[in-house]
């Protein structure tokens, strides 16, 4: 007992009991809320068809915000008409369901698995006619895309605010383009065919499908280019090149002016 | 056979001299003495990165095409085979991915521009906070002054030829800062593009901007600069033994030719390295430029980036006048604000002379605590700038700290107006606590930390008396007092031009009146032997 006290009143106890608790109390939150956010891991692979399967998760998951009719409500869009590919994009790559109310949906990992993704789609494609989710005969970029048009397109059409790398950039008010590196190429399809958020929507009279093909293949083309030059220094342009001049260039020339004139001894 | 090679050495060193008369000058120069401190290479660095410019920006201009002429792209670089650019992008291209060694030489050549303009500025916060622009140099601080100005506009200039999308947009808001001029903008505009933007014209006319009359102006500015400087001897900082008329420091021969030597060899090294490891100005990620594209996050180069962020910050303000209209939110950041910065700083030592009434020559610097209002005019100007640049990068900023652009453009609006002044009074009252400190280790030593117990029970701290030439060191400056202002004599009548004194007195007052008095020997007597 003696010796508890005693480390009681050394100066590093508070700080380490501090971080400790920080560490079980955040372990616990994450526990519970894991247990919470999860609400489709129970579904029931019993019934009877997809639709009706997506209509329960529809119910549990989204109809608090998109109504239970999905006719939309003061915070979320109706979802009469937005088509399959809209949910597939929405929910497969994990914006829906939204993580918080901030300025728009990020990516983060699908709360949702493959087929529950698929039975929300098929549910929601029943409320009315929307574009479809493309399926791999439609997304032969590969063969049918040319790079250099895709580029042409991509810098008219995408580079204003996905940047001209496809970095992503900053939109008004805290909204912003996502970064296009390491997604999958059925998701720009949809994304061009919806308009998802502040996107607008690239209609095949806009854009063909030949071309988008053209557009996926160039980012894909850009993704897998590495190392031309040397180092990427994050691919933003002039803002850590100046950074590198300075920190590392004039930086490290100080040091050895420094050692150049310090007096031997 | 050493005897004849002294002999045939001996014979063609007399052949030279009795020619030119060589021996008399090289024996006085060689002998030229330096004072020895790392702040006075930087300048060595610009020096050495301008060689290394010339020498890259030669072997660049054998490949390179100045032509706006639209060709279609078939070399080697995939995604931009077949589409259409100018020759300036393609050649460009070329130089990157077909020419051995192309993308290296570009590479270094753009990292050393880089560092040429971060040196340059380094250099110049040396001098300025050390006062070594006083009498006799505010000519060469002035040539300075100039030198970084066409380095900026030379910098702009180089990294627009490549004719890429970011170039473009950025000579396309060089062309709309030209049009803010009033009145004769749209003409300047037109004169300089040829015709509307962007014509075929510009990349030829730049071209020979950018390899011929800058690079020139700038090269005999720097043999100016240089010669001053011999001719002006280096300046030192003050310590024992040194005085306004000696320098205290080593020989050109052997010592600086082997330090300045080595260095130019070590900046080489630092830029190639650069050039070899890290990517700059990636021309084929922005693709040719066409006026009907931009990218998302285009930004300048460093040195032109605080501008950027001030037209970022700059709100829409615009008036109509007599059918013609004046862009206030180009104008004002593009135009009006950098060329009072430009030319308040190359007027500064005259400005400064003014204000503080020394016109004597000065050949040892400043410490910069010494000189309290001096260093934080230039605390001032530095957080100006770096304010404005953090916002001229504030779309990255935004994307990657997830920050709202709006936000960072708010915060830098109040912070361009409220952190300067902020700057000017920390950095004022930390010089004035540096000489506090000062006359408290002259006065009373230094600190031991060693507790002594007198007989009678007191206990003190050992100090360490400051060796005489560290007391020296921290002593031998000297403050000016405030300029009195002439007013009305004893017969009650006023004095010419009364009002100029009047602010000449104020603003001396300002700078002058705020000082911690130096210890002088009597101090250090009354103090006796330190502890207390």
């Amino acid at each position: 007992m003696r010796k508890l006290s005693r480390l009681r009143r050394r100066k590093i106890t508070a700080p380490v009991l501090l971080f400790l608790a920080l560490i079980i109390v955040g372990n616990a939150y994450a526990f519970i809320g894991a247990t919470v956010t999860t609400p489709g891991a129970t579904a029931s692979n019993a019934r009877s068809t997809m639709v009706d399967e997506g209509r329960e998760i529809f119910l549990r998951g989204c109809s608090s915000c998109h109504g239970l009719n999905a006719e939309g409500g003061g915070i979320a869009p109706a979802l009469i008409g937005v088509g399959a590919a809209s949910v597939d994009f929405q929910v497969g790559t994990g914006r829906m369901p939204l993580a918080d109310m901030s300025q728009q949906a990020m990516r983060k990992t699908p709360i949702y698995n493959e087929e529950e993704t698929a039975a929300l789609a098929a549910y929601v494609a029943t409320l009315a006619p929307g574009p479809a989710i493309p399926g791999a005969a439609q997304l032969t970029f590969e063969r049918d895309g040319n790079t250099a048009e895709g580029g042409e397109l991509f810098r008219t059409n995408c580079a204003m605010c996905h940047n001209a790398a496809g970095q992503g950039g900053a939109l008004t008010q805290g909204k912003y383009a996502p970064t296009l590196m390491g997604v999958e190429a059925k998701y720009f399809y949809e994304a061009m065919i919806t308009g998802p958020q502040s996107m607008p929507v690239f209609g095949d009279k806009a854009i063909t499908p030949e071309e988008k093909l053209s557009i996926i293949k160039w980012i894909k083309a850009v993704e897998s280019e590495k190392g031309l030059g040397g180092a990427s220094l994050g691919k933003v342009g002039p803002v850590t090149e100046g950074l590198v001049s300075w920190v590392l260039g004039i930086g490290l020339l100080i040091g050895i002016a420094v050692w150049l004139t310090t007096k031997s001894r | 056979m050493r005897a004849a090679r002294e002999r045939v050495a001996g014979s063609v060193a007399n052949f030279v001299d009795e020619r030119t008369g060589a021996a008399k000058f090289l024996k006085k120069s060689l002998n030229k003495v330096f004072p020895d401190h790392w702040s006075f290479m930087l300048g060595e660095i610009a020096l050495y990165s301008f060689i290394i410019l010339l020498l890259s920006g030669t072997f660049l201009t054998f490949w390179f095409v100045p032509s706006q002429e639209e060709l279609i792209y078939n070399g080697s670089y995939v995604p931009l085979k077949g589409v259409k650019m100018s020759a300036a992008y393609a050649s460009t291209l070329d130089i990157s991915f077909d020419v051995r060694g192309g993308m290296l030489m570009r590479q270094i050549h753009h990292w050393a521009a880089l560092l040429f303009l971060a040196a340059m500025v380094a250099h110049m916060m040396r001098v300025f906070f050390t006062g070594a622009f006083r009498k006799p140099r505010e000519m060469n601080w002035i040539f300075g002054v100039a030198l970084i100005t066409l380095g900026i506009v030379e910098g702009f200039l180089g990294y627009s030829l490549p004719d890429d999308l970011l170039s473009g947009t950025g000579i396309r808001i060089a062309q709309a800062i030209l049009q803010a001029i009033p009145l004769v903008g749209t003409y300047a505009a037109f004169f300089a593009f040829g015709g509307e933007f962007p014509g075929l014209d510009f990349i030829p006319r730049i071209y020979t901007v950018h390899v011929l009359l800058l690079p020139g102006i700038m090269l005999g500015l720097i043999t100016v600069h240089l010669m001053l400087v011999w001719y002006q001897k280096h300046t030192q900082y003050p310590g024992p033994g040194r005085t306004e008329k000696n320098v205290v420091g080593y020989p050109l021969l052997p010592v600086y030719m082997a330090k300045a030597g080595g260095f130019l060899f070590i900046v080489f090294g630092v830029t190639a390295f650069l050039g070899a490891v890290a990517s700059i100005n990636p021309i084929w990620v922005f693709g040719p430029y066409t006026p009907t594209q931009i990218s998302a996050g285009s930004q300048p180069d460093w040195y032109m980036g605080w501008l950027d962020g001030l037209v970022r910050m700059s709100p829409p303000l615009e008036s109509h006048i007599f059918n013609h209209t004046i862009s206030w939110n180009i104008l004002i950041p593009g135009l009006i604000v950098p060329g009072i910065m430009f030319t308040g700083l190359a007027l500064w030592p005259f400005i400064e002379s003014w204000a503080t009434g020394d016109k004597r020559e000065h050949n040892l610097l400043d410490r910069p605590r010494n000189a309290p209002s001096r260093t934080a005019v230039g605390a001032m100007a530095i957080t100006f700038t770096i304010v404005a640049l953090i916002n001229g990068g504030n779309d990255i900023i935004a994307t990657h700290f997830s920050l709202t652009i709006n936000q960072i453009m708010w915060a830098t609006r109040i912070s361009i107006f409220v952190l300067p002044p902020l700057a000017y009074v920390i950095t004022k009252r930390i010089c004035l606590a540096l000489q506090r400190a000062d006359r408290d280790l002259v006065l009373h030593g230094r600190e031991t930390g060693r507790l002594v117990m007198l007989p009678h029970g007191e206990f003190v701290e050992i100090h360490e008396e400051l060796s005489p030439e560290e007391a020296w060191t921290r002593t031998s400056h000297e403050q000016l007092a405030p300029i009195p202002a002439a007013g009305i004599d004893a017969n009650g009548v006023r004095a010419k031009g009364v009002l100029k004194d009047r602010i000449r007195a104020r603003i001396s007052k300002g700078i002058l009146q705020e000082q911690i008095a130096k210890p002088t020997a009597k101090d250090k007597l009354e103090i006796g032997d330190g502890h207390h």
